[in-house]
This record gives C-alpha cells, structure tokens and sequence, in this order.
C-alpha cells in the first residue's frame, strides 16, 4: 500500500458523461470501508478503498430497503473479489460488476473510479 | 453346555464378555458374572469426570440390551467369596454357586493404604470407585482442606476432584517428583509448577507420618515425614495399587512375589481352567500393568483361547498414556526414561507456559520413546512413529507450531500399519478400511466399527483427521476456526491487528484479501475483548480497528430502516436524576428527535442523521452522559427495581448493585449483547431471570442465575450460585463473562451458549466456580484489565477532530443533509418517510 505521505495531494475521481468527476483526496478514506459522494444531478455513490489501494463506486441506494446506506457496509472479498455488505439486511454486492451475490436478480450501478 | 464364570465386572471383564460375544462363544457357553460394585462395568479411567457433571449412567461401558442379547448372567452387588478348584464352583456373597468349566478372574485392584497411623479415621477416603467419589462429595461438604497421599496419575486426578470440590487441596508425595513413574524430572518439574500455580500444595520428597483426629475421632491434619504438618479436614489415598488376588490365593493358586496372579502368554494360571487378566494378574513378563489398554489386549487373549481360536499371546504391553490432569496434558511414550543404550535426549522446556516436552531417540534417529507436559497434541502422532525414524527431525517435533516448526506434522505420515488406538490395538489401515468398506464417516461409526477410541481417548483427534472432511467448523469463508479458536490464536499470539490474523491464519485462499462481513467484526470484538491483555487501543474506531466495525460499532449508533440512527445514552440501572431526564427531553425536541422508553430501563432517541450524531452526543456528554452501547456486541443495561430503599418487600439495595454491575462492565465487547438485571427480592419485579446474568436478592446475599434470554426463544436463567457476598457476586460474573467471551461462537448468546458446550451449566460452574481449568485468575485479570481500561467512547470521539470528520453525510459535501432522511409526523411526533426512499430514487429501482 501506497505511503500516507504521499497520499495527500492524490483525489479520487469518477467518470461522469461529462468526464472524471473528482469527489474527494484519497486521504479520506480507509482502506475497507466507504464514504457517500453527492453527484452534481442529486444522484448518490459510496466509494470505497480496497486493501491493494483500488478505489471503487457504486451507487448508495441499497436496493433492498430503499436506503442510501451502501456506502456505511463493510467491505470483504469473495473469490478474491472484492463486495460491499448492506448494512441493513447484509446483502452483498460486489463492488467491479454491482452484481448482488445472494440475489442473482439484482444488480446496482457501478461507476469507474480513479486516483489521480 | 459349558459354563464360564467370570469374576469381577469392571472394564476389563467387560472387554472380555465382548471378546466372547465377538467370537460366537456366547451363543454356545453359559457365561455369568459375579461383580461386587452396585453397578456395571463403568469407565474407572474418566472417574474423575463424574466432577464435572457426568453421571455414573452416562460412565457406563455396558452398552444398552448386551447382556440381554448375549444371554449373559450379570449379578450386581454380589462378589464371588470363594472358589473350589477340586468342584470347580464358585460361591457368591449371596449364597449363590456356580459350577464352572472355565473361570475368568478379572478382579482387578484395590488402592493401597501405607500403614499409617490414623488411616482409618473418620475423613478418610480411598480413590477407587464411584461410591469412593460419593463418600468423598458427600463428606467435603462439611471440610475446607484435603491431602491427597500420592503424586502419580490417580493422586493428581483425586487431587483435581477435591479443588473442583472447592477444598484447599495438599498433595503429599514420597517420590522427588510428581508422577515419577511416568515423566522424568524435568517433566516433573514442569508438572508441579503448573499445579502450585493453580493454588495447590505439592509437598514432594515427603511421607504421611500420622494423621492426627479431633475428639470425635474425625481427621484434623497430617504429619508428615520430615515432621512438618498439614490441616485437613479430609484425606485420600490415592498411593498406588495392589492387585486382588486374595481369592487366588486361598483356592491355592500360585501369585507372584509382589501379588498378581500369575499367567502365562495365554493369560491362562496355574490351573489350566482358571483364566486372570487385568490388574489382578501378573503377566508373562512378570509385570502386573495398571493400565486399561493392557488389561483389555489380556482380554481377548483369554477370549482367543478359550474360543480355541489362533492363539493371541500377551507377553507385555506398552506402558505409554496420554492424561489430563488438573487441566494439564501429560504423556509418555515409549523409552520415556531413556534407559536404551546410546539413546539421545531431544528437550523443549518453556517454564512460562508450562510446557516440557522430550523425546528419546536413538543414534540412527529412530524415535524410542518421550515425555510430553504441559502441550500433548503431538502424542497420538508421535506414539504410533515410535520405533520410526520420523520424517521430520525431532527438534521439529517439540518445537511449538509456528516457532520454526513446520506445520504440524499430519496423520498422512503415519504408516497404514501404525498403530492409532493403543487401548484396542486399531491399526491406520484398519480405521481407513471401516471408512472404505464400511461407510463409517462419523466418530461415534468408527467407535462403533473398530472401537477405536473407546479407552482412554487419547487418539480421537487424530481419528477425527483421518475421516474424510464433513460440515466445515469455520467461523466464515475467511478463517477455518472457530470463534473460540481464533479467540486463542489472537490472546496466545497477541496479535492486534486484522490483516495479520487474515494473512497468518486464515483459510490460504482468503490470505492477502479483504475478509468478510462476518469475520471483521469478530475479530474487531476480540480484540476488543482482549485489548488490555494483548497491547490492542481499546478504543473501538482507532486505527484499522475503524475498518471493520458493522457500521453501528462505527458511527456509535443504530442504523435504522431509513438510513437514519438511533441514540441510546446509558442510565446505569435505569436511575436517573430530573435534570439529566430534562437534558435528554430537551435534546430530543432541539434535535426533532422520536423518543421512546425502550425494555430495558433507558431512553432512545431516534431519527438522527449521521450528521447530527456529534452534535447530539456533545450536548449529552456536557450533561454528564455516556454512551450506552446500544449499538455494540456488548453490556446493554442492568434493570433494577427500587428494592429494599423504597419496597416494603425488599431485602437488599438492587439499585446500588445494578449501577455497581452496568458501571462495572460497560463497554466489554462479547461475542454477543449482554442483559442483565437485579432483583430487591424473590418476588423478582426486574426479571433478572431473563437476563444473560441476572441477580436475584435473597436475606443473606444474592442469588446469581446465567443464560436466561427473552426473545425468540425464551430461556429460563440457571442458578449459578446462591447467598453470594458483593465481593463473590462480582467475581463469578467476572469469570462467567470472561468465560463466555472466551469459548461462544459469534452471535452466539448465553443462553444458547450454555446449552451447547460440552457439559452445560455444571461444566461452567465447575470451570467458574470451582476452578477446575484453573483459568479463574486468568479470568478475572481480564476483567480487571477491562474495567480499567473503560474509556467512554462518545467523549472521546469528540475530542479528535480526524474522528469527527467521518460523521457527514456526503464525503464532498460535509454540510450538506442526506435528502433522503425525511420524516413525516405521526401522534405528534417523527416517523421516517419511507416513500421518499421507494419514489424519488434518482437510479431507479434495481436493475433486472
């Protein structure tokens, strides 16, 4: 993992349609868990920081329950993918695809994520 | 038809009716058995188990219907008192006789008492049958000091007993060392550290002289031989045995010099006809074996001959065992002295832990033999590579795994002829065959098949690994230990960090990567648990301790349904003051709060954005609040009802004792939440027993009951312990708790903890009350070090900027609401807008 030093001045950015969309400095998060990111349309991401440095975003909503709450999971790692549990109900999505590991039929948004 | 008396039915004579059964001789013989014990065969080898509540039916080695099936006449309480070789009959106590064609003696041995004046006062007990162990509960309920004379196998096992009866236990031993024919000095010395550091006396180099009585003539102490002198209120023998061999002896049988039978390789005396096997017996290599493997290998050769079967000789036997003693591990294989020509010690000594261990090999690297004290895993592997050369370098062998040793060496390196159970004489290649051919897949199959297993235990781990893998134990795809076990891993190693328990232990697929939601808040509560103890920051979001909170340990609060939280401050035994009852009502209308008295005893505050929750906790922490840890694996609450302050029924102060309890285990993370309550008086208005521990006040102290639970599955509380004083309550629920977070599997409550272990409630009070692991003051430093430790967490974290910086809704939009956290009103006050969260969502619904 990348020295915190030299973290600082690096921010996390998203692809938006209209380009990378930078959301905050890689400082803030921790490796393994999340933080909620408000998009200029109202729309609502969690962004996480895997063990190996690799930021990831999908959207907040937790399509289970309704709640904006993905980005407040905890962060695990199956077949050496990485997935976000829901907080409440603990369904797991995987973080690269969106694909809901214990419902096959659902699937959430992911947006690509970059460090720069 | 033939008949066939067998004198004495304890585990030998039982082995050997089952060699007969095995053989059809059964079928074709009359067979009866005299037994003098008011019951059947049991296993005298886990006597000692009776103490920790196993009962003498479950002690049993007769299985259901045996006799019935095999026709066999079994005659309880009733000893043969003589033998007529010229009639060939056998005459019982009752009056009884029976003509034989062949008798079997299986009378086995009776404990021997040193002539020392005094031994037949009152309070003294020989260590020998079940109703020795009843005399002995019976007559410790009045004593508080017992000696046990003898400091070899059974010495410590009577020794254990008396400790778990809550006696100051002395042992008294003649030899320089504990279990001197077993281990050897250095083993011996590993042996009586650990013992006295468990609070036992051991005087060795020393001899009972006298027992001194009181007037009544009951036992007062002992003298000893270097004239020093003991109190005891009771005293054991445990000095040894003696073969029985007076009926032998009287019907003109020849015995050895030092008594036992003598028999030659068939098991087969003096008379043709007359058959002695066991501990009554001296074999053809003029030992008489004290042991059970021994005794049952003379089983079946007597069974082999009088079947006219191949003939079986038992010209000695192999003197190793494997015990636990007192909670410690001791065993010896082989050459354990080391008495062969140009044979080589290999040591590992750690005084610290407790741990000896040697083995003997010889200049060619054969392995001959080994003492192991303190840590014994290795035996079932190493005892059958005895007379091998190992595959590993003995060095490897002793070395604790994980300090250069290489992983523990596995059942594959075992030849298919080693031997795996001693007791039976089961081969490798046999028990893999019962799996092959006869389907056997589970422990208690094999036992059934091959009874492997089935004598003194030693070898069931191992049998375990070689059954082909069933249900996976693992905590979770992550780690393939339990919870407990990894409890070990983390306390023994003190470890505190995640990733290195991931990386170092956890399942070789899962090493390098993220864990999981289900073991990284296991982990985070065991460290928790154990942070004064192993160097961790007891402080739940510092350090990488943050990342693997569920996100209510993180944020300190309950998520709710909407994504909002819910703030619980503690009001230690539901007492509190109109001021803080003001501050609480004030916050929650400044705040637009839902408030609500929740089961147990508090205030809980609900609809709180993330964002609001330091703002919230800064007025509360002002007003002298704390956090409740409503959110937490932890102490909820302790109820109280007003007891004897205020209740004309009451008969102790149940409030003071509830806020003593709460203030006292606040904060201590469990493998699951934790209720507790107290009671002013029977009439039990606080419901303590519904509670994990609950205390109920009673006219001379308290009452204390575990494992009771509300919920899904209501379960009555269990009396723990009764009249306790404050000082008493507090240390069992010290112990109980440490306990609990040491051995419960994650998310597993106390009650449904105490139903599963091994021995439930009786083994838990033996291990918290009587002590008998010896882990109680292990126990109580760990409260101690956690009641010391306590910080509470809502102050803290309001004092850390870095901290703080979490609590906003959005990462790029610090004072920016979450608009999705909306409220509308319902009987005047808030309740979340779940519309909003199922209409307004900017992505849609999920995507199909």
């Amino acid at each position: 993992m990348t020295l915190a030093p030299e973290r600082t001045d690096l921010r996390v950015q998203l692809r938006l349609p209209g380009g990378w969309f930078p959301v905050c400095d890689l400082a803030l998060l921790t490796p393994g868990r999340g933080v909620a990111a408000l998009l200029p349309d109202g729309t609502q991401v969690a962004v996480f920081l895997d063990r190996a440095g690799t930021v990831h975003a999908v959207a907040n909503r937790d399509p289970f329950t309704g709640a904006y709450v993905l980005s407040r999971g905890l962060v695990g790692s199956a077949d050496g993918r990485p997935f976000v549990a829901s907080p409440l109900l603990k369904q797991r999505f995987e973080l690269e695809t969106g694909r809901c590991l214990d419902d096959a039929e659902v699937t959430i948004p992911v947006y690509a994520a970059r460090v720069g | 038809m033939q008949t066939i008396v067998l004198i004495g039915h304890g585990m030998v004579g039982q082995r050997f009716l089952e060699a007969l059964a095995d053989r059809g001789v059964t079928e074709s013989a009359r067979v009866v058995v005299l037994c003098e014990e008011p019951r059947p065969a049991y296993d005298r080898v886990h006597l000692t188990s009776y103490f920790d509540g196993t009962s003498p039916e479950e002690l049993s080695m007769v299985e259901d219907g045996f006799m019935e099936r095999h026709g066999i006449e079994l005659y309880v309480g009733d000893p043969a008192t003589g033998v007529d070789r010229e009639t060939r009959t056998v005459t019982a106590r009752s009056g009884r006789t029976f003509a034989y064609d062949t008798l079997v003696l299986a009378t086995g041995s009776y404990p021997f008492v040193p002539p020392c004046p005094g031994k037949d006062a009152e309070g003294v007990f020989v260590y020998r049958t079940i109703d020795d162990l009843l005399a002995i509960e019976e007559y410790a309920r009045n004593a508080t000091t017992g000696v046990v004379v003898g400091g070899g196998l059974l010495g410590l096992e009577a020794a254990g007993a008396l400790k778990g009866l809550g006696l100051d236990t002395h042992i008294v031993e003649f030899a320089p060392r504990l279990m001197a024919v077993q281990v050897d000095e250095g083993g011996g010395s590993a042996l009586r550290r650990t013992i006295a550091g468990m609070g036992l006396g051991v005087h060795t180099g020393r001899g009972g002289k006298e027992i001194r009585t009181d007037e009544g003539g009951a036992v007062s102490g002992m003298l000893l031989t270097d004239d020093s002198e003991l109190p005891a209120d009771l005293v054991v023998f445990a000095a040894g045995i003696r073969p029985r061999d007076d009926l032998a002896r009287a019907t003109g049988l020849t015995v050895g010099e030092r008594g036992g039978i003598v028999v030659d390789t068939a098991c087969r005396t003096s008379d043709p006809a007359v058959y002695a096997i066991g501990e009554c017996a001296q074999a053809a290599d003029g030992r008489v074996y004290g042991l059970v493997a021994p005794g049952y290998e003379m089983a079946q050769t007597a069974a082999d001959a009088i079947a006219g079967e191949a003939a079986r000789e038992f010209t000695g036997a192999d003197m190793s065992t494997k015990l636990k003693l007192l909670g410690v591990d001791v065993a010896s294989f082989g050459d354990a002295h080391g008495t062969a020509d140009g044979c080589l010690d290999v040591v590992y000594a750690d005084s610290r832990a407790g741990v000896y261990k040697k083995l003997v090999v010889a200049p060619s690297g054969e392995l001959l033999g080994g003492v192991l004290v303190g840590d014994a895993d290795a035996y079932s592997m190493l005892r059958p590579l005895t007379g091998t050369v190992p595959p590993l370098a003995p060095e490897q062998l002793v070395l604790p795994a994980g300090l250069g040793a290489p992983a523990a060496l596995g059942p594959d390196a075992l030849p298919a002829e080693a031997v795996v159970c001693s007791c039976h004489n089961v081969t490798k290649g046999r028990i893999l065959d019962a799996v092959a051919e006869h389907e056997c897949t589970t422990l208690p199959e094999i036992k059934k098949c091959t009874k492997a297993g089935t004598g003194c235990g030693s070898c069931v781990k191992l049998i375990g690994q070689l059954l082909p893998a069933t249900g996976d134990q693992g905590l979770c795809g992550c780690f393939p230990v339990t919870r407990a076990e990894l409890y070990e891993i983390i306390r023994v190693r003190r470890i505190t960090s995640y990733t290195r328990v991931l990386d170092e232990h956890g399942r070789p697929e899962a090493r390098g990567g993220e864990g999981c939601e289900v073991c990284k808040p296991a982990v985070a509560s065991i460290i928790a648990s154990l942070a004064p103890a192993i160097g961790a920051d007891g402080y739940v979001l510092g350090g990488e301790q943050a990342a693997l909170q569920d996100t209510n340990d993180h944020f300190l609060a309950n998520m709710q349904r909407n994504g909002s939280y819910s703030v619980v401050p503690r009001i230690p035994g539901g007492e509190v003051t109109p001021e803080k009852l003001i501050v609480i009502g004030e916050v929650a209308r400044d705040f637009g709060l839902y408030t609500k008295i929740t089961g147990g005893q508090r205030i809980d505050l609900f609809g709180a954005r993330v964002d609001q929750l330091p703002a919230i906790w800064a007025r509360l922490v002002d007003a002298g609040f704390e956090s409740g840890h409503a959110y937490g694996k932890a102490l909820r609450t302790v109820k109280s009802c007003v007891g004897r302050t205020w209740c004309r029924y009451g008969v102790q102060d149940s409030v003071r004792m509830a806020i003593d309890l709460e203030l006292r285990y606040r904060g201590l993370r469990a493998p699951h939440k934790l209720k507790s309550a107290v009671s002013g008086c029977a009439r039990e208005c606080a419901e303590a027993q519904s509670k994990d521990f609950g205390v109920i006040a009673t006219a001379n102290g308290w009452n204390l009951y575990v494992g009771g639970n509300g919920g899904m599955t209501p379960r009555h509380a269990d009396l723990l312990a009764q009249d306790l004083s404050d000082a008493e309550l507090v240390r069992l629920i010290d112990r109980f708790l440490m306990f609990y977070i040491r051995t419960a599997d994650r998310l597993e409550r106390t009650s449904v903890w105490l139903e599963r272990i091994e021995g439930g409630l009786d083994h838990v009070r033996d291990v918290v009350v009587h002590d008998s692991l010896g882990l109680c003051d292990e126990l109580e430093a760990l409260m101690r070090a956690h009641v010391a430790g306590y910080r509470d967490e809502w102050a803290e974290t309001l004092t850390d900027p870095d901290r703080l910086r979490r609590f906003v809704s959005f990462v790029n939009a610090p004072g920016t609401p979450d608009p999705t956290v909306r409220f509308v009103s319902e009987r005047e006050q808030i309740k979340p807008d779940l519309a909003l969260l199922q209409i307004t969502s900017p992505e849609g619904t999920a995507v199909r």
